[in-house]
């Protein structure tokens, strides 16, 4: 009897210490096929430039091939929690940078990521085919625009065609008592589109106490029924009515605070592909974000690290992220996938804020809007 | 016959006690199991959070000693301490209570499809909690299960956070309190019961007393994993309610306010070390050798109106709480816009989605093998902790033993930022090492390996160590023939609850940059957070893939196991 049970741990043994095995060699071929490719480089060798990013960075596999091809580098990315961790993350580090290229700290977060001296000045070869006014640090070319989006109310086109009632289109329209109770939103303090959201109506409303700001503007959003919930997941896979995710969730809000690529999202991989999405936006309550690549300072492979956020620009990354990251490219000769074209929204006069002053005032704009909203 | 050993043993062992110079070697012995263990610890936990609170509370040349002050001083931080203390205890007290009877059924009761209960139980454990939290408010919110059944919504009430801690943590008590109960001779109860006791009494003071350790040890791990509940209080709480762990993860990862974060870390220590303090006190008195027996002779059918009822209760409380949230996950992993299919499932298979330079099925094999090499850190780590800790001795031993549970009480933000600005220099320069991750993962399931080996470790009767030692057997030879044996349940427990909490770690893991290679529950993440019928459809597959290979993986550790049930 003592045999068996000698025998069975003996066989747990054997079957845990098999599987380290195997596991082991199991990451190290993967390790060793990546670094491999780089033509022998390991240990952060010249020929491997390292992308350090947050955890929605995307590109297609064969778009990494051609950076290869035609600069012999190959790319090495690093991904670590959303993108105020991952900039956060860089901040701690910047002593020891874990890569040579950052790419994915915003507008939101720009100056965070520039006060602390984050990146070394390169000025990318095609930066005359950027737009001026994305250019936000043109000044020192610490960072580099890569792409744009736009935080905006998406809302249920099927609702709104079901109760006669045109979809609202501005910030002021959220207001009115046609739209009580259909908007849910994000908290501010942990999500960036609900972030984003408030910096829009900031934007439009002003910074005036009183009831005339935007603080004036959200007490009217509350008692207008807006609901909150913590993060761009819930209030759009579970409360929004619109979405596929929601529909099976059972969400009973026609108005959540989204991208305006949503709508596109939404269509890709249905078929047959439907004339509209289910989603639209309202084009009058946008923020725009613009998120921006800089060589990180100390990086090991400068050299590749600049031919990288060159790349970053090129027409063949730029064409390939509308798909990958569900972002509008900044250059201005690049085309968008049909998809884009046919189901996406042009927001010609989204709102911003300068990153300095969203820097200043971020704090006690959150803190004023938790008062006003959750309290 | 042994139920009078059993209630209360420590005179017998004391008059047994070791000699002096016996005393000496051992602890020698001891000092040599804990050195691994302990510089596991020093290594992977206490330096990196040490780093990063040092951070933030040592900036600009000069200890910011004032912030504790100004976040202690914080109704709202107070607010949110209480609140977070509050949920705990009352998840911990109904999991107790709802979970007790599961683990006598699946101990003692013999029924059928028992193991693959067993086994799917345990499933939620590894789910991520936006995904099972999500179908929760399906359940719980407009129109859902109670809405349109007895129309009470609970989706905004405290009670959705408190029944979807009973569903992760259900199979926490089943497995650990479970594993020793299975192994607790009933011929003791039923002497106590010939002796004249009526059926309760017999429980009250010979079971309950045996139980008692294990009992303690759940209730344990049940509270501090609700204590640094995260995703359930983020998706079922609201924004208005708030947990430390949520603060932390906001001050440290969104505010980047580090001297908060700092200060509210030490907090969530000071708190989680009350907890293992009371701990110590309660489980030192009432830990006592038991009479182990092999499982499979315990368990019997149901046996009379009673235990049949009680049984149906349990697979009622399971149906209800456990199956029907996983089912709605199942089920929406099938709905695709073009009626019920397999189209999420195909698209596992391709990398056109775009979120992943690899296809998303791949991830099986990164989570496998990152669990698996967690599994065998814990369990060495784990292992060698319960070994040194058997035989009980001074505060410092024991401050040891609550060293081992800290990481379970700390927040995996804290974690994974440590790792990364303390394991980025030499001699441990392990900046984008995968093995970060199963070492992330390793200390979050020592603390199971050691709470669930410890009791039964304790129960083996001391002097069948010492018969063994005056017959001339080694110290190693001891351990295989005379210990070995009878923990070998204790150890695949111990095994499963190591793996299935690495497969399903998500806070810690998500922090760590790595390479393209993510493991499962990270990949439903990176899917969720993506508009779009067939992203959310395929993190719903994910996620069904995610628990059929936790239950598949737990019923392969169990099978090891009763091929070997014959012991003693």
């Amino acid at each position: 009897m003592r045999n068996t049970s000698r025998r069975a741990v003996g066989a747990l043994v054997l079957a845990t210490a098999a599987a380290t095995v195997l596991a082991a060699c199991g990451g190290d071929s993967q390790d060793k096929s990546k670094g491999t490719t780089g033509s022998g480089a390991t240990g952060g060798g010249s020929r491997t430039v390292t992308l350090v990013s947050h955890d929605s960075f995307a590109a297609s596999k064969s778009v990494l091939a051609e950076f290869t091809k035609e600069t012999g580098y190959t790319v090495k990315v690093l991904r670590g929690g959303d993108a105020g961790a991952a900039v956060n993350q860089a901040i701690l580090t910047k002593d020891h940078p874990r890569g040579d290229v950052f790419f994915g700290v915003d507008n939101t977060l720009l100056s965070r990521a520039l006060d602390n001296g984050l990146f070394t000045p390169y000025k990318a070869k095609d930066l005359g085919q950027v737009p001026a006014d994305v250019q936000l640090d043109a000044a020192q070319h610490r960072v580099t625009p890569i792409d744009s989006g736009d935080v905006c109310v998406n809302y249920d086109r099927a609702y709104f065609t079901g109760h006669h009632l045109a979809p609202p289109q501005t910030f002021a329209d959220l207001v009115k008592p046609a739209y009580k109770n259909l908007l849910v939103t994000e908290n501010v303090s942990t999500s960036s589109p609900g972030l984003a959201f408030l910096l829009g109506s900031a934007a439009t409303f002003g910074d005036a106490g009183g009831s005339g700001g935007w603080q004036g503007y959200w007490k009217q959003l509350k008692s207008n029924g807006v609901e909150v919930v913590d993060s761009w997941e819930q209030a759009y896979n579970d409360r929004f009515s619109g979405s596929s995710a929601g529909k099976q969730a059972k969400g009973d809000r026609p108005l959540v605070v989204s991208y305006a690529s949503s709508p596109p999202a939404e269509v890709v991989g249905v078929t047959p592909e439907p004339a509209q999405s289910p989603v639209g936006v309202a084009t009058g309550t946008c923020f725009r974000q613009i998120e921006f690549a800089g060589l990180l300072h100390g990086a090991k492979n400068t050299a590749g690290g600049r031919a990288l956020i060159d790349f970053m620009l090129s027409k063949t990354f730029q064409q390939d992220m509308p798909l990958q990251m569900y972002v509008d490219p900044v250059r201005k000769d690049a085309v968008e996938p049909p998809v884009f074209v046919k189901y996406g929204a042009k927001i010609a006069h989204p709102t911003t804020l300068p990153p300095e002053k969203i820097a200043a005032k971020r704090d006690d704009w959150v803190s004023a809007w938790n008062a006003i909203v959750l309290k | 016959m042994s139920a009078l050993r059993t209630v209360d043993d420590r005179g017998a062992r004391k008059a047994g006690g070791p000699q002096a110079g016996a005393g000496g070697r051992r602890a020698a012995v001891r000092a040599a199991l804990m050195a691994l263990p302990l510089l596991f610890f020093a290594a992977f936990f206490a330096y990196p959070v040490a780093a990063i609170v040092t951070r933030g509370l040592h900036q600009g040349g000069s200890w910011q000693f004032g912030r504790f002050a100004d976040v202690l001083g914080d109704p709202g931080i107070r607010h949110v301490l209480w609140f977070t203390c509050w949920q705990a205890a009352a998840s911990t007290a109904l999991t107790l209570l709802v979970a007790l009877p599961g683990a006598y059924a699946f101990a003692r009761l013999d029924f059928p499809g028992r193991r693959l209960l067993r086994a799917v139980v345990t499933v939620p454990f590894v789910l991520p909690t936006v995904v099972a939290g999500s179908a929760f408010l399906a359940l719980l919110g407009p129109d859902g299960f109670t809405d349109s059944l007895v129309g009470v919504r609970l989706d905004t009430s405290v009670w959705a956070i408190l029944i979807a801690h009973v569903f992760f943590n259900y199979a926490v008590v089943v497995r650990t309190v479970g594993g020793l109960w299975a192994q607790l001779d009933p011929a003791q109860e039923e002497a106590a019961r010939m002796l004249g006791s009526s059926r309760l009494a017999a429980w009250r003071r010979v079971t309950l007393p045996a139980l008692g350790p294990s009992v303690a040890a759940a209730a344990l791990m049940v509270f501090l994993f609700t204590f640094t509940s995260f995703g359930v209080i983020q998706i079922l709480g609201g924004p208005t309610r708030s947990t430390l762990e949520v603060e932390i993860y906001r001050q440290t990862a969104e505010v980047f306010d580090l001297p908060t974060a700092a200060v509210l870390t030490l907090l969530q220590f000071a708190a989680v070390i009350a907890i293992l303090v009371l701990h110590g006190w309660t489980v030192r008195r009432r830990e006592s050798v038991l009479r182990l027996v092999d499982p499979a002779m315990t368990a019997h059918r149901p046996r009379g109106a009673g235990e049949r009822a009680l049984l149906g209760g349990v697979l009622a409380v399971i149906g209800l709480v456990i199956l029907l949230p996983l089912g709605v996950l199942v089920a929406r992993s099938f709905d695709t816009p073009s009626g019920y299919g397999l189209a999420f499932y195909r698209a596992l298979g391709s990398t056109d989605g775009g979120t992943f330079s690899v296809a998303p099925w791949q991830t099986v094999g990164n989570s496998l093998r990152f669990a698996a090499i967690a599994t065998v850190i814990a369990l060495t780590v784990g292992g060698l902790a319960a070994a040194a800790l058997v035989r009980r001795a001074g505060r410092l031993v024991r401050g040891f033993d609550a060293l081992l549970m800290l990481p379970l009480g700390t927040s995996a933000v804290t974690v994974g930022f440590g790792f990364l600005i303390a394991l980025d220099k030499p001699p441990l320069d392990l900046r984008d090492s995968w093995l970060l991750v199963p070492l992330a993962q390793a200390l979050v399931g020592t603390p199971f390996v050691v709470r669930v080996m410890l009791p039964v470790l304790r129960a083996v009767d001391e002097r069948l160590r010492e018969a063994a030692a005056v017959l001339g057997a080694s110290p190693w030879r001891v351990w295989r023939e005379v210990e070995m044996p009878m923990v070998s349940r204790a150890v695949a427990i111990a095994a499963g609850f190591a793996f299935a909490v690495s497969l399903g770690e998500f806070g810690a893991t998500v922090f760590i940059a790595r390479p393209d290679n993510p493991t499962l529950p990270v990949a439903v993440a990176r899917l969720l957070g993506r508009a779009g019928a067939l992203n959310h459809g395929q993190a719903m597959a994910l996620s069904t893939v995610l628990m059929g290979v936790c239950a598949a993986s737990l019923l392969a550790l169990e099978s090891l196991r009763t091929t070997g049930s014959g012991e003693l």
